[in-house]
């Protein structure tokens, strides 16, 4: 299974010069299985250049998960040329809208509406099916397999486990490790913290021991400070998560809007030296890399 | 004031009010800053509201691979912002008593409600209102018929008359109910809209569905008359009244069709509905 990064940035679109060598495209991640199964995880602007690098060898057929519906991860949607061309065949998956009751198809037609965008889902030429997806389904493409589990931020957002060829990834979406609402000494507290902990662990259990994670880690510890409830990991909780796991390389993505390239080398330095000697391998996801798991 | 208007007032002021733990979860998620722990804490404090919380949470829409039963096992689950905008989706629902001794059939009014809170939706959607907007037309349509609940609550045994006339004679409930009480549904929905602080638009919505002539140039008013026609037409639910009415020469420029026409543009009306009926079972059991 091979892995390409498209997008890498969080919250926003950050092009200009202090972000070449990371990206400002925001989330989009291409996985191509052993038998040329073709899975894209989200939507945000770097699906905008996938899709012109796809529309060169049509007809296209294609899964795109997305991990929720926030901006940043379905604003390059309606930029993906395939979506326009008759012949392709797109699947779209991702979670439901509970509040407008209604399931992922609503994306596209809220994305393609008169005061957004001049052109309508009905115009659309290619063939386009959509299954909003529940808590721990699993969707088989081809060879490979995909499992969704609830995560952590505000809005319903799905991690992605895809296994295939003997191997495995996780990418996170958006996520914060679950927290207690409550302090110390609350009568709540420990009921709260129960749950919490179980919610945690389920996730652990649930992307233990594969080959690869990447995850959100848009905050470095003294900025979570401040986010908390957010809906973003630091990059400490990120490799936490998975050496908690058993996970030996962890790819940590959708960096901080505002990030340069050499704060994010910095960092990345930094944490090399911190976790020196550790069994883990750590790096941080750059717009246009491939990564061979 | 004219005696009848002084006992319609009366009957309004002992209408329900909004529960204090709607107000409070109203004004928590209005702000910015809301405290999940705050939050929490006035839903748990409230069986009525926490029962239909755990209700939706563990409906479809939500998808959850276990069942959750507790406000905190919620809370975990769906984080702040979910909880926030799902408290503020359930609190209007479930005010009034399902029982009411006029007879009227509280299921079958709140399906009529919310199939034209649907349709009127959909029309606002077609005609290129903007997306913010259109929950507005989703709670203009549910709330239309609100001051047929005074009537049903307060004047039971004139009520059930005025339903019977209505029904026997096929004539508009409306028409019924300004001759046997002096008043209209619509003019008690407005005295509610004013009681509650409803938004202006709503409150012309739930004064002016019968008459969109009064209130020209206003879309909701349009949309909700014109759902509420195409609903009483496909049959969907029933708050007493049968009578399907043309469009008037401004909704039907509007819409640019009739009643059927609607009908026909609306396809997708039926399983919109069926979508929406969780709401009608999530009050079924915790009123």
């Amino acid at each position: 299974m091979k892995l390409k990064f498209y997008g890498t940035r969080g919250s926003m679109p950050a092009p200009g010069p202090d972000t070449l060598r990371y990206g400002g495209n925001t989330t989009c991640i291409a996985l191509t299985g052993d038998a040329g199964e073709r899975i894209i995880l989200d939507g945000g602007s770097g699906i905008r250049v996938l899709g012109l690098e796809l529309a060169r060898r049509m007809p296209v057929e294609c899964s795109i998960f997305i991990s929720h519906t926030h901006w940043d991860h379905i604003h390059g949607l309606p930029f993906f040329v395939p979506l326009f061309v008759a012949g392709n065949r797109i699947t779209i998956l991702g979670p439901p809208d509970p509040l407008a009751m209604q399931g992922i198809e609503n994306v596209l037609l809220t994305q393609l509406a008169y005061p957004h965008f001049p052109v309508r889902v009905a115009e659309l030429k290619s063939s386009i099916a959509y299954e909003t997806l529940r808590d721990r389904q699993t969707v088989r493409v081809g060879s490979l397999t995909i499992s969704a589990i609830l995560m952590n931020h505000p809005a319903l957002c799905f991690g992605f486990r895809v296994q295939g060829g003997g191997k495995s990834l996780f990418f996170t979406g958006d996520h914060e490790p679950f927290g207690n609402i409550y302090a110390p000494g609350d009568p709540e507290y420990e009921e709260y913290a129960a749950i919490v902990r179980e919610r945690n662990e389920g996730i652990v259990e649930f992307i233990r021991g594969v080959d690869l994670l990447v995850a959100d880690s848009q905050y470095t510890d003294e900025e979570y400070k401040t986010k908390f409830g957010w809906g973003h990991s630091t990059f400490e909780q990120c490799i936490g998560m998975a050496k908690a796991a058993g996970i030996g390389r962890v790819c940590l993505t959708h960096h901080e809007t505002t990030r340069t390239d050499a704060e994010l080398s910095r960092i990345g330095e930094e944490l090399l030296r911190r976790h020196a000697g550790e069994d883990i391998e750590i790096r941080l996801a750059e717009e246009g890399a491939d990564i061979e798991i | 004031m004219s005696e009848i208007h002084r006992r319609f007032l009366n009957a309004v002021e002992r209408m329900p009010a909004f529960p204090k733990s709607v107000h409070q979860v109203l004004a928590l998620t209005s702000n910015i800053n809301c405290s999940q722990k705050q939050l929490v804490e006035v839903i748990r404090l409230d069986p009525v509201f926490t029962l239909k919380i755990l209700k939706l949470v563990n409906s479809a829409f939500f998808g959850l691979a276990r069942e959750v039963t507790s406000i905190h096992q919620a809370s975990v689950y769906l984080g702040l912002n979910t909880l926030k905008n799902v408290a503020l989706g359930l609190a209007a629902i479930g005010v009034f008593p399902r029982d009411n001794p006029a007879g009227l059939d509280m299921d079958a009014f709140w399906l009529h409600s919310l199939a034209v809170a649907t349709a009127t939706r959909m029309l606002g959607e077609q005609i290129g209102v903007p997306h913010d907007e259109v929950t507005d037309y989703f709670a203009g349509g549910l709330l239309h018929d609100v001051g047929k609940m005074v009537f049903a609550l307060y004047m039971p045994g004139e009520f059930r008359q005025a339903l019977d006339i209505a029904a026997r004679e096929g004539r508009r409930l409306l028409d019924v109910e300004v001759q046997v009480f002096g008043v209209s549904h619509a003019e008690l929905g407005a005295v509610l809209a004013r009681k509650w602080n409803l938004p202006k638009n709503l409150a012309v919505c739930l004064a002016d569905h019968h008459a969109p002539r009064a209130a020209e140039g206003q879309p909701l008013v349009d949309c909700c008359f014109a759902a509420n026609q195409v609903v009483k037409r496909i049959g969907v639910g029933a708050a007493g009244d049968k009578v399907v009415e043309d469009l008037p020469e401004g909704v039907r420029q509007r819409f640019s069709t009739d009643v059927a026409g609607l009908v026909a543009a609306l396809p997708d009306l039926p399983v919109e509905i069926d979508k929406a009926r969780v709401f009608v079972r999530l009050g079924e059991d915790v009123a």
